[in-house]
């Protein structure tokens, strides 16, 4: 738009309490005014006609999540997902990992939400028993379900398997062989596919790993400066204009920069 | 029982590129126009704030303004010995929703077919015989030319300001452009967008090999521009948030940005937002729409009377309202009698991947239109006589995003989790580009679009069902094309690099193209189309249906450009033809 436009547009929007002024009102106008009312007053249709509905400071934020306990884990789901996690994307000398990054944060508000429960999806029957693997996601259980019934079925193969011992209690070796195995989907555990749940933990942690930091992953950018993603900067133009050099500006989120890691 | 409404001229159902540049222009014709939008009204201030909008989980990921496959889907199979089940969860395409549509998310590459697209059939059969043309096809001529489509292509790319060179301006070639383009009348509004360092490689290995590389078209703008309904927009900033976000920049041209500021003062323009259109309503004798029936937010069902009714849903969207509604005949695969839902066709991907030593090319300094392309293998620029197969791909090399929790690629072969792939996923980052061919899919008698028999929307009507899966044509297309960039890859000094084969079968679960085409096509023939040339229903001439849903069979480019121009073209007739003398426009 054109700033002469853009003011004009100001001036022509009206504060919800004012009525909109209409100057030199034709016929055609009376009539249009007069089918809005008639569409208004029993419709609820949002009826947009003659100003943009734009009100000052509006916008669509998301919550920051804010550290600290579980909203959707049990203390012992959590814990093994804390210890799958750190095996998936290790702290090492490269850095944090997944873990330390804040990751079985990110994921247990992220089943709290919209996306624990599919609610977005599809998620009308009948469900088949027998989809083709082209037709992707077809199953009835949504991310909690899969979650709470995977770490159950998980911890009972742990107990039958190690002598009792639970996933947390396994010697790095133990987990990443026991990990490789449901990955592959050749660990058989007790009604509930390995390999559903150890694609939905790793989706998840990918996700919370490079995340923006705003839902409880990702801290202190720990997977941006990893891999030298700057952020949400929204102007590389001196990038465009500098090719092949290296970038050396810290990445910034959508909270900004300083202010991240503080509790 | 629906409630109803007072009668408008024009019901436009679907408020995205089409819908907003009809209800614009005929607006200002002076005619009363309602627009009806299913999902919510949608603004750059508040919905792509740029304190809210680069945010990678929100809208890339979790999908925030695409419509919401509860709302609707379709299902899926691949051939139809198969039982298709619904798409859950959007993959292979993302449906938009809301004011602005596909339009509001989209990359930004902005391509005209080239001259022979329009004429695929009669040119492949002229210059090769018919033996060349592939098994099952349904291959048939636009009913209009690219000549025909120029100013129009022009009208559309003035509306959103798109970047780049001309390659043939009124039929001399110009140097930096695509010499293979068809003519156009005027050079692009404004200059390309700047590239990358991966494309100077591109450019320079592609000229070293005879071929003809140059910044590819972009709805990413790159100087400021102000478009011929008074909507400004600022340059470009390579920020890497274009497709599946909306622009905070007023940067990349969508219906938010080139026309809805002027839209909406027109006086006798009306958008109702979260309002499902779920029927278009039909005379007695079925010869005439009396308008449409809607759902609002509140589940009550109202009536919308309107002369003239134009369909500017998402393409596939707009089949399926043509199928519930009883508006021409359903194809039938069987018989390979009927017409609505033939012809569906979509797009092939493939490529290679190119690893470098000590290099930086910044992939998050990007734009969703951002890179260097090339038309020597693309349509019939090139002798298929010795490979077989009818089609062809735009090749390119582009750097769209860097956004990292879907961009984070390591080499082939690489573990897929623990320090191994954590230190690959360092490493590669800064050194691995592409060469991509985006590639035609012919039509065929055994893709369609019809309505599912046990699936259902919210409202209890029948899901769309697509039956679709790539054909041998296309996979040795896709496959040849694979190596031709894999050529290029080399040539641009990679260390190592890995082909990319076309993906078979057709899956819905990762990403490849929002570029469905077919379903309500257009054509000369009301035996073989849906639409007669102006877009206009060969049955029902008060309904007329926009999008790429119009194609014949898909081209080696992004619909946009093709789907602006046939808006403009349509536009034409109906304001210079049929509202002087309302009727059909073409006699049977």
């Amino acid at each position: 738009m054109q700033t002469d436009d853009r003011s004009a547009m100001r001036a022509k929007f009206a504060p919800p309490t004012e009525k909109p002024k209409h100057s030199g009102m034709s016929r055609r106008s009376l009539l249009a005014t007069a089918a809005l009312l008639i569409t208004t007053s029993g419709a609820t249709a949002k009826v947009v006609t003659k100003v943009l509905p734009w009100r000052p400071n509006e916008v669509y934020p998301v919550t920051p999540v804010v550290p600290g306990g579980w909203l959707f884990f049990t203390a012992e789901e959590a814990a093994v997902i804390e210890a799958i996690v750190d095996r998936l994307i290790p702290t090492d000398e490269l850095g944090p990992g997944a873990k330390d990054a804040g990751v079985t944060t990110f994921i247990d508000r992220q089943l709290t939400g919209p996306y624990g429960g599919h609610d977005w999806l599809y998620m009308q029957g009948p469900f088949s028993d027998k989809p083709l693997p082209t037709q992707g996601l077809q199953s009835p259980l949504t991310p909690r379900q899969q979650y709470r019934q995977g770490l159950a079925a998980l911890a009972a193969y742990c107990k039958a398997n190690f002598s009792g011992r639970s996933f947390v209690d396994l010697s790095g070796e133990e987990k990443d062989k026991l990990l490789a195995g449901m990955e592959k989907g050749e660990v058989k555990f007790e009604g509930f596919p390995s390999r559903t749940l150890f694609n939905a933990i790793y989706a998840n942690t990918v996700e919370g790993f490079f995340a923006d930091p705003i839902y409880g992953g990702n801290k202190d950018m720990a997977g941006w400066k990893l891999i030298g993603f700057p952020g949400v900067r929204y102007d590389f133009r001196d990038v465009i204009d500098n090719p092949n050099k290296p970038y050396t500006l810290p990445p910034v989120a959508m909270q900004g920069r300083q202010a991240w890691g503080e509790r | 029982m629906a409630r109803r409404l007072p009668r408008k001229d024009v019901v436009i159902v679907g408020l995205g590129w089409t819908g907003s540049i009809l209800a614009l222009e005929l607006a200002r014709a002076g005619l009363e126009v309602v627009a009806i939008e299913r999902g919510p009204w949608r603004d750059t201030a508040t919905d792509f704030n740029i304190g809210t909008a680069p945010d990678e989980l929100r809208y890339a990921v979790r999908h925030d303004i695409f419509l919401r496959p509860r709302q609707e889907t379709l299902t899926m199979r691949n051939n139809s010995s198969q039982t298709a089940l619904p798409i859950r969860r959007w993959g292979s395409f993302l449906p938009g929703n809301g004011v602005g549509g596909a339009g509001s998310h989209w990359n930004g590459q902005t391509w005209r077919f080239l001259p022979d697209d329009f004429r695929l059939r009669s040119h492949m059969i002229d210059r090769y015989g018919e033996k060349i043309m592939p098994e099952g096809h349904q291959i048939q001529d636009w009913p209009m030319s690219y000549d025909e489509l120029e100013p129009f292509y022009d009208e559309f790319e003035r509306c959103l300001g798109i970047s780049g060179k001309a390659g043939n301006l009124k039929g001399q070639i110009q140097s930096g452009g695509n010499p293979f383009e068809g003519q156009r009348s005027s050079e692009y509004p404004t200059p390309p967008l700047k590239q990358g360092y991966s494309q100077e490689l591109f450019m320079k290995a592609a000229s070293g090999m005879g071929l003809h590389p140059f910044p590819r078209p972009s709805a990413n703008i790159s100087s400021a521009y102000t478009n011929q309904y008074g909507c400004s927009m600022a340059p470009c900033t390579y920020c890497g948030f274009c497709e599946r976000f909306g622009c905070s920049n007023y940067s990349k041209s969508s219906p938010q940005t080139c026309v809805l500021p002027a839209l909406v003062r027109e006086p006798n323009f009306e958008a109702r937002t979260e309002c499902e259109v779920t029927k278009v309503n039909l005379s007695g004798d079925g010869k005439m729409a009396t308008g449409v029936v809607y759902v609002d937010a509140n589940g009550e069902e109202w009536e919308q009377p309107a002369d003239l009714v134009l369909l500017c849903a998402y393409g596939l969207f707009n089949v399926r309202l043509m199928l519930l509604s009883g508006i021409g005949k359903a194809y039938d695969p069987n018989t390979g009698e009927g017409v609505v839902g033939r012809n569906y066709a979509y797009q092939t991907g493939s490529g290679a991947t190119a690893f470098f030593d000590n290099v930086n090319f910044n992939p998050f300094a990007a734009a969703g239109s951002l890179g260097a392309a090339l038309d020597d293998y693309n349509s019939d620029n090139f002798d298929h006589g010795p490979h077989g197969f009818v089609g062809g791909a735009s090749i390119t090399n582009a750097h769209t995003n860097g956004r990292p929790i879907m961009y984070h690629p390591t080499p082939r072969g690489t573990p897929t989790w623990g320090s191994a792939w954590k230190k690959a996923v360092r490493d590669t980052y800064q050194r691995v580009t592409n060469v991509g061919a985006q590639g035609s899919v012919m039509s065929y008698r055994a893709n369609y679009l019809d309505l599912d028999p046990t699936y259902k929307d919210q409202y209890g009507r029948p899901l769309m069902r697509m039956t679709f899966d790539f054909q041998p044509n296309e996979i040795k297309m896709a496959n040849w094309m694979a190596e031709r960039c894999e050529e290029i890859a080399k040539a641009m000094g990679a260390k190592t690099t890995q082909i990319n084969r076309l993906n078979t079968p057709w899956n819905v679960v990762p990403y490849q193209s929002t570029h469905n085409t077919g379903g309500t096509v257009t054509g000369s023939d009301p035996k073989t189309s849906v639409l007669n040339r102006y877009l206009q229903s060969w049955d029902v001439p008060n309904v007329f249906v926009m999008g790429a849903s119009t194609f014949p069979q898909n081209a080696g480019y992004n619909p946009t450009g093709t789907v602006g121009a046939l808006t403009y073209w349509a536009l034409d007739a109906i304001k210079s033809k049929y509202l002087k003398s309302p009727g059909a426009l073409v006699q049977q």
